[in-house]
C-alpha cells in the first residue's frame, strides 16, 4: 500500500519534471533548428529537422557590418570580464574593511550598505546619464564598469562568507609575521575567499553579459555596443527581416556561449546559488 | 611595522576607512549625485524638441501631478499583473519541486539533470530570450506553424495582439527564467531544517501533505517572505522582456507597458522633467521595499539572514 | 570530486582573468589601431544611413570606389579616403536619436569622427534642413549650382527648400507609387495579367473594391494589411500633421481608419499588422495569396525581389497605376555642417544625384526611378527597358505621370512620429481590442510622450 503511494508520487514527480524540462529546452531546440535553415526554408513553415544553412547563416551574421557582432562579443567580454574582476575584488575589500577593523563609522557604514542592498539602479538612470555626459564618459564602456566597485549585494555575500570562513586570529597571526594590511588582504584573505569570489565572479559576469537597460542608454556608437543592444536592434531593424535565418543565428550566438559555460560548470553553479547557506 | 605594538588598536582604524573608501566614493559619485540630480530635474520642465532644448523651467510639482493623474497607476498595475502572473506559478512550482528533490523517500532519476535544466533559463540573456519569443510566437512563426499543422487551431493565434496573450507571454518568460532559481534556493532552506523534526513527524504517522504544510512551510517562511520581496523588486524593474517583445510599444493598448519601459520612453525622448518625476516615484517604492529587506536582514533570526545573502543577488543581478 | 570542481572554478577564474587582461588591452588596441588606420589612410568620410540601400548603390556606381573592407562596413576610395558607413534602424526613431547625438557632438568631435553626409527621409527631412537648427549645409555653400541639378524632378528640390530660399538636400530618386500585382493571381481571377486590363480593374477605389470582391470570392486577399494603404491616404491630406503646436488629424486619415477596419473585418486584406515584418515578407513570397502591394519603384528592388529570388514567383509581377496617386519615402543626401571634407562631399552628392550615367545605371540595375526627368522620359519610351522581376515590363511609363503630380507641400518635421504612432495606436482598434475613442486617446498620449512640445496644443480630430 505504502509502496504504491510512493510510486504514484514518483510517477507524478517525473511527469511534472519532464514537462518542465521540455518547456525549458523546447524553445532552444526550435532556435537552434531554425538557425540552421535558410530564409526560404523558414518561409515554408516549421520543420523539426535541421537545415543545411548553418554555416551560411553564421557567415552572413559575422559579415554583416550593420550588426558587428564580433565587436559586440568583444565589448561584452571586456565589460563583463572587468565587472567580474572589479566587483569581486572591491566587494571583498569593502567587506574585509568592515569585518576586520574596528572604527567609529563601522556600524553606520554597514547599516548604510544594508539599506541600499536591493536599490534598483534604474531610479538614478536619469542623473547617471547626465553625470557621465558631463564627465565626457558617455558612449564609452567605462561607465558600465566603474560603478560596479559599489555592489552592495556582493559585499553582503562576501561579508557573510568572511564571518563563516575567515577567522580573525589568522589576521592577527599575519600581523605578527609582519605582513602589511594590504599584503594580508591580497595574499592571505583573497585565497581564502576564492570559493566566494568564483561564485560571485560567474554571476556578475553573466549578469553583466545580459545587462541591457543602462548600456542601451549609455552607448550610442555602433563600435561600442554590447551584445544585448545588438539583439534589441534586431527587433526594430526592418532590413534584417529579409533573412530570418540570420536573426535566429544572432540569437543563437548571443545565448549559446553562456549555455556552454553553464553546462561545463553546471554542478558548481547550481551549488553556488546556495553556497554559504549550506556552509557554517 | 616596528612601532606596531605601541599603537596597535588605534592605528588599524584608518585601514578600515581606507578599505571601504572605494566603495563609498564610487557610490557617492555614481549613485548619490545622480539621485540628487534626478530629484532636482523632476521639478523642471526640461526636454528636447528636435534638436532644440526647451527649458529648464521651474514647474514645481506639475510633473508629479501629471504622472499621477493619468499614466502612473496604469503602468504600475500592468507591471504588477505581469509580475504576479509569473510569480504565483514560480513559487508554487518551486515549492513542489523543492519538496520533491529533498524528499529522501522519493527516488528521482536524473535529479542532477533536472536541476541543471530548470536553472538554465535563468542565465539566458533576457533580451535574446524575448527576441526569440517574438520570433517564435509571431503570427506566422514556428509555434503557430506547429499548432496549425497539428490541427490544434484552425487559424493562427495572434498571441501578441491580445492583452491576455501578450501579458501571458511576458509572465511565461519570467516564470521560466526564475522558477529554477527559486527551487534551488528553497531546497537549501528545506535541507537546513533539522531532520529529526521530520523523523518525529513520521513516527507520529504524518502524511506527506501534513509534513509539507505543518513543518516545511512554517520553517522556511522567512525565506519565502524574502523571496517575495526581492522578486517584487525584480518585478518593479521589469523591462527587457516586454520592451523587446512589444518593440517598446507596450502593445496592445499599452497593457504591457511597465514602469521602467515608461521611464525608458522619457529618457529616450530626452524629457528630463518627466523622467525625473517618474524616477522619484520609483525611488520611493523601492525605498519601502529596501526597508523591508533591511529589516529582514538585520533580524536576529539566523535562517532569514543567511539565505538573504544569496537571495540578495537576484536584486543585484536584475539591475 | 570536490577537487575537480575547484580546479574547474580556478580555470574559470583564470579564463575570466584572461578576458579581463585581454579586454583591457584589447580596448586600447582597438582604439589605437582605429586611429592609426584613419591617420595613415588619409581622409575619413562618415555617412549616416538607416539601411544598406544607398551604401550598395554607392559601392556599385561611384567611380572613385576602390575596394571594400571584408565586412563591407568601410569603402576605400581610390585616393585612400575611407568611407565609414554608420547604420542605425529607422524604426521608433532610433536613427534620428543616434544622428541627433552625433550632430550635437559635431563641433567637438575629432576630424575623423565628424559626420560628413547623412541621409534623411521625407518623413523627417524638414527637421534637419531647418536653418535655425543649422546642421545641414546649403548646397550653394558646397558650390553646387541650379544648373548642375536642372534635370532633377522639381518636387525633390522644392520639398527641401527652406524659407531662406536655400536647398539643403539632394535626392537620387523620385518616389511616385504604383500598384505592384501578382500576374498568376490576375490571370486566375481576372482572366488576364495584362497591365492595361488590370489598370482598368483598379482605376479608382470603387473599381478597386469590386475587384477586391472577386479576389475574396476566389480565396485571395486584395492587399496585405492596413499599412499598405496608409501612404495613399496620408499623401492625399489637405494640411500638414502639425499646425503650430496642435496635431491636426486630416479627414483623409479617418477615412483610412474606417476603410481599413472594414477591409480587415471583411477579410479583403490579409490583416498583416505592419510593413517590413516577417508576415509582410511572407505575403510577398511565392506561396502567398495576396494580390497587390502599393509600392514606389524602390519597393521592387528592396521589398519584392529578396522575397521571391530564385522561386517560382521571381517573374510573377507586373505594375499598373494605383487607384489614387501617392508617393512613399524618398531619400535625400545632406552635407553635414562641420564636415571637414567639403570637396569630396560635393562630388559624391553631385555624382550620386545628378550624374546621368550613374542615374541610368540605378534605373537599369536597381529598378530605381532615378531623379532625372528627361532620362526617365526617354526610358519610358524605350522598348528595350524592362526588368525581369516584372516579366520584362517597362514600369517607368506607369511612374512618370505620377512623378509629375507629386507634391510634398503637406509634410511636417513630425511626420515619422505621427505616422508610427497613428498606425500603432489604431492597430489595437483594427484588432478589435479597443474602441475608436480609446484609440484616439492613445494617439494623443503617445504624441505627447514623443513630442512633449506638442502636448499643450493637443490633437484636433475632424468633425
Amino acid at each position: 500500500m505504502k509502496n504504491k503511494k510512493i510510486n504514484g508520487r514518483s510517477i507524478l514527480a517525473h511527469a511534472v519534471l519532464i514537462i518542465l524540462a521540455f518547456m525549458c529546452l523546447f524553445f532552444f531546440y526550435i532556435l537552434i533548428i531554425n538557425a540552421t535553415r535558410s530564409h526560404a526554408q523558414l518561409q515554408l513553415g516549421f520543420s523539426a529537422l535541421p537545415g543545411s544553412s548553418l554555416i551560411t547563416n553564421f557567415l552572413n551574421v559575422i559579415n554583416d557590418p550593420a550588426i558587428p557582432i564580433l565587436k559586440g562579443i568583444q565589448n561584452s567580454l571586456i565589460v563583463s570580464g572587468c565587472c567580474a574582476a572589479i566587483v569581486t575584488y572591491f566587494s571583498a575589500l569593502t567587506a574585509y574593511g568592515i569585518y576586520a577593523y574596528n572604527f567609529k563609522l563601522k556600524n553606520a557604514a554597514f547599516t548604510f550598505i544594508m539599506a541600499i542592498l536591493v536599490m534598483p539602479t534604474q531610479v538614478t538612470a536619469l542623473g547617471f546619464l547626465r553625470l557621465i555626459t558631463n564627465m565626457g564618459m558617455d558612449d564609452s564602456l567605462l561607465p558600465l564598469i566603474i560603478p560596479s566597485v559599489a555592489s552592495p549585494a556582493v559585499f553582503y555575500f562576501m561579508h557573510s562568507y568572511m564571518q563563516s570562513s575567515l577567522p580573525k586570529e589568522l589576521i592577527e597571526a599575519a600581523r605578527i609575521d609582519g605582513s602589511g594590511e594590504f599584503g594580508t588582504f591580497n595574499r592571505i584573505v583573497m585565497p581564502i575567499m576564492k570559493p566566494a569570489i568564483a561564485v560571485q565572479a560567474i554571476f556578475t559576469f553573466v549578469g553583466s553579459w545580459n545587462n541591457y537597460f543602462i548600456p542601451a542608454l549609455v552607448i550610442t556608437s555602433k563600435s561600442k555596443q554590447t551584445l544585448p543592444i545588438m539583439i534589441a536592434t534586431l527587433r526594430g531593424a526592418d532590413y534584417m527581416n529579409f533573412d530570418m535565418g540570420k536573426i535566429y543565428m544572432m540569437i543563437t550566438i548571443a545565448i549559446v556561449p553562456i549555455i556552454i559555460i553553464y553546462l561545463l560548470l553546471s554542478k558548481f553553479i547550481v551549488e553556488g546559488v546556495t553556497l554559504g547557506g549550506v556552509k557554517e | 611595522m616596528r612601532s606596531e605594538k605601541k599603537i596597535k588598536s588605534v592605528s588599524y582604524a584608518k585601514w578600515g576607512y581606507i578599505f571601504i573608501l572605494p566603495f563609498f566614493l564610487t557610490y557617492a559619485v555614481f549613485s548619490v549625485i545622480p539621485l540628487v540630480d534626478t530629484i532636482r530635474n523632476s521639478f523642471f520642465e526640461y526636454y528636447y524638441s528636435g534638436l532644440k532644448a526647451i527649458g529648464p523651467n521651474w514647474v514645481g510639482l506639475a510633473n508629479y501631478a501629471e504622472l499621477l493623474s493619468a499614466d502612473l497607476p496604469k503602468y504600475a498595475w500592468n507591471t504588477f499583473v505581469m509580475w504576479i502572473l509569473g510569480f504565483v506559478p514560480q513559487i508554487v512550482v518551486a515549492l513542489v519541486l523543492a519538496s520533491w528533490f529533498t524528499d529522501a523517500r522519493l527516488k528521482i532519476r536524473g535529479k542532477q539533470f533536472f536541476k541543471v535544466v530548470i536553472y538554465l533559463p535563468n542565465l539566458i540573456m533576457a533580451s535574446a530570450f524575448a527576441m526569440l519569443f517574438f520570433a517564435l510566437f509571431s503570427n506566422s512563426g514556428p509555434v503557430n506553424n506547429i499548432l496549425l499543422s497539428m490541427g490544434v487551431v484552425g487559424e493562427a493565434i495572434r498571441f501578441m495582439e491580445s492583452t491576455f496573450g501578450a501579458r501571458t507571454l511576458v509572465a511565461l518568460m519570467n516564470f521560466l527564467m526564475w522558477f529554477g532559481n527559486t527551487t534551488i534556493m528553497l531546497m537549501a532552506a528545506i535541507m537546513g531544517i533539522n531532520p529529526s523534526v521530520f523523523e518525529a513527524a513520521e513516527l507520529d504517522g504524518c502524511t506527506h501533505l501534513q509534513k509539507f504544510f505543518k513543518i516545511t512551510l512554517p520553517q522556511i517562511k522567512p525565506l519565502l517572505t524574502y523571496t517575495l520581496i526581492t522578486s517584487l523588486i525584480g518585478g518593479l524593474q521589469m523591462f527587457d522582456v516586454p520592451q523587446i517583445l512589444t518593440g517598446g510599444q507596450g502593445s496592445p493598448d499599452r497593457t504591457t507597458m511597465t514602469l521602467i519601459m515608461y521611464l525608458n520612453n522619457h529618457l529616450q525622448a530626452k524629457n528630463y522633467g518627466m523622467a525625473g518625476a517618474l524616477s522619484v516615484f520609483l525611488f520611493i517604492i523601492s525605498g519601502i521595499l529596501c526597508w523591508i529587506v533591511f529589516r529582514m536582514n538585520t533580524d536576529p533570526d539566523p535562517d532569514g539572514s543567511k539565505f538573504a545573502a544569496k537571495r540578495a543577488r537576484k536584486g543585484g543581478r536584475a539591475s | 570530486m570536490k577537487k575537480r570542481v575547484w580546479s574547474l572554478v580556478l580555470a574559470a577564474v583564470l579564463v575570466l582573468g584572461l578576458f579581463t587582461g585581454c579586454g583591457g588591452s584589447g580596448n586600447d588596441n582597438a582604439a589605437g589601431s582605429g586611429d592609426a588606420e584613419a591617420g595613415d589612410g588619409g581622409k575619413v568620410l562618415n555617412i549616416y544611413v538607416w539601411n544598406q540601400e544607398f551604401q550598395e548603390k554607392f559601392n556599385a556606381n561611384y567611380p572613385e570606389v576602390g575596394k571594400l573592407s571584408n565586412d563591407k562596413s568601410v569603402t576605400y576610395l581610390k585616393d585612400g579616403t575611407e568611407v565609414h558607413w554608420i547604420v542605425n534602424p529607422n524604426q521608433d526613431g532610433v536613427y534620428q536619436q543616434k544622428l541627433d547625438e552625433a550632430l550635437a557632438k559635431q563641433a567637438s568631435a575629432p576630424a575623423d569622427e565628424k559626420i560628413d553626409i547623412f541621409l534623411v527621409e521625407a518623413d523627417y527631412a524638414l527637421k534637419y534642413i531647418d536653418p535655425d537648427v543649422n546642421v545641414a549645409l546649403p548646397i550653394s555653400q558646397l558650390g553646387i549650382t541650379a544648373a548642375d541639378i536642372s534635370n532633377q524632378y522639381k518636387y525633390t528640390q522644392e520639398a527641401v527648400t527652406t524659407a531662406d530660399g536655400e536647398i539643403r538636400a539632394l535626392s537620387y530618386q523620385a518616389t511616385p507609387g504604383m500598384l505592384v500585382y501578382r500576374r498568376s493571381i490576375a490571370k486566375a481571377v481576372l482572366g488576364t495579367d495584362d497591365p492595361e486590363t488590370v489598370a482598368a480593374a483598379v482605376a479608382d477605389w470603387d473599381k478597386f473594391y469590386e475587384t477586391a470582391g472577386q479576389m475574396k470570392a476566389a480565396g485571395c486577399f486584395m492587399y496585405s494589411g492596413r499599412a499598405d494603404t496608409y501612404r495613399v491616404y496620408a499623401n492625399n491630406v489637405s494640411a500638414p500633421w502639425v499646425d503650430g503646436n496642435t496635431v491636426v488629424v486630416d479627414p483623409s486619415m479617418m477615412n483610412w481608419v474606417d476603410r481599413s477596419m472594414q477591409d480587415t473585418q471583411e477579410k479583403i486584406n490579409h490583416n498583416v499588422p505592419g510593413q517590413w515584418i516577417d508576415e509582410w515578407n511572407k505575403d510577398m513570397g511565392p506561396d502567398s495569396k495576396v494580390f497587390c502591394f502599393f509600392l514606389p519603384a524602390w519597393g521592387l528592388d528592396v521589398c519584392i525581389a529578396p522575397n521571391v529570388k530564385d522561386t517560382s514567383a521571381a517573374q510573377d509581377w507586373a505594375v499598373c497605376p494605383s487607384p489614387q496617386g501617392f508617393y512613399w519615402g524618398g531619400t535625400w543626401l545632406i552635407a553635414a555642417n562641420g564636415t571637414d571634407n567639403a570637396a569630396q562631399v560635393k562630388d559624391i552628392m553631385l555624382k550620386m544625384t545628378a550624374d546621368r550615367e550613374i542615374l541610368r545605371s540605378l534605373a537599369v540595375n536597381n529598378g530605381e526611378m532615378s531623379n532625372d526627368q528627361p532620362l526617365m522620359e526617354e526610358l519610358a519610351q524605350s522598348p528595350d527597358f524592362g526588368i525581369d522581376l516584372l516579366g520584362g515590363q517597362n514600369y517607368i511609363g506607369v511612374l512618370s505621370d505620377a512623378a509629375a503630380s507629386i507634391s510634398l507641400a503637406n509634410v511636417s518635421p513630425y511626420d515619422q512620429g505621427c505616422t508610427e504612432e497613428f498606425q500603432n495606436t489604431f492597430g489595437d482598434y483594427f484588432n478589435g481590442k479597443i474602441d475608436l475613442e480609446k484609440a484616439k486617446a492613445n494617439f494623443e498620449k503617445a504624441i505627447g510622450e514623443r513630442y512633449p512640445e506638442l502636448k499643450s496644443g493637443g490633437v484636433r480630430w475632424p468633425e
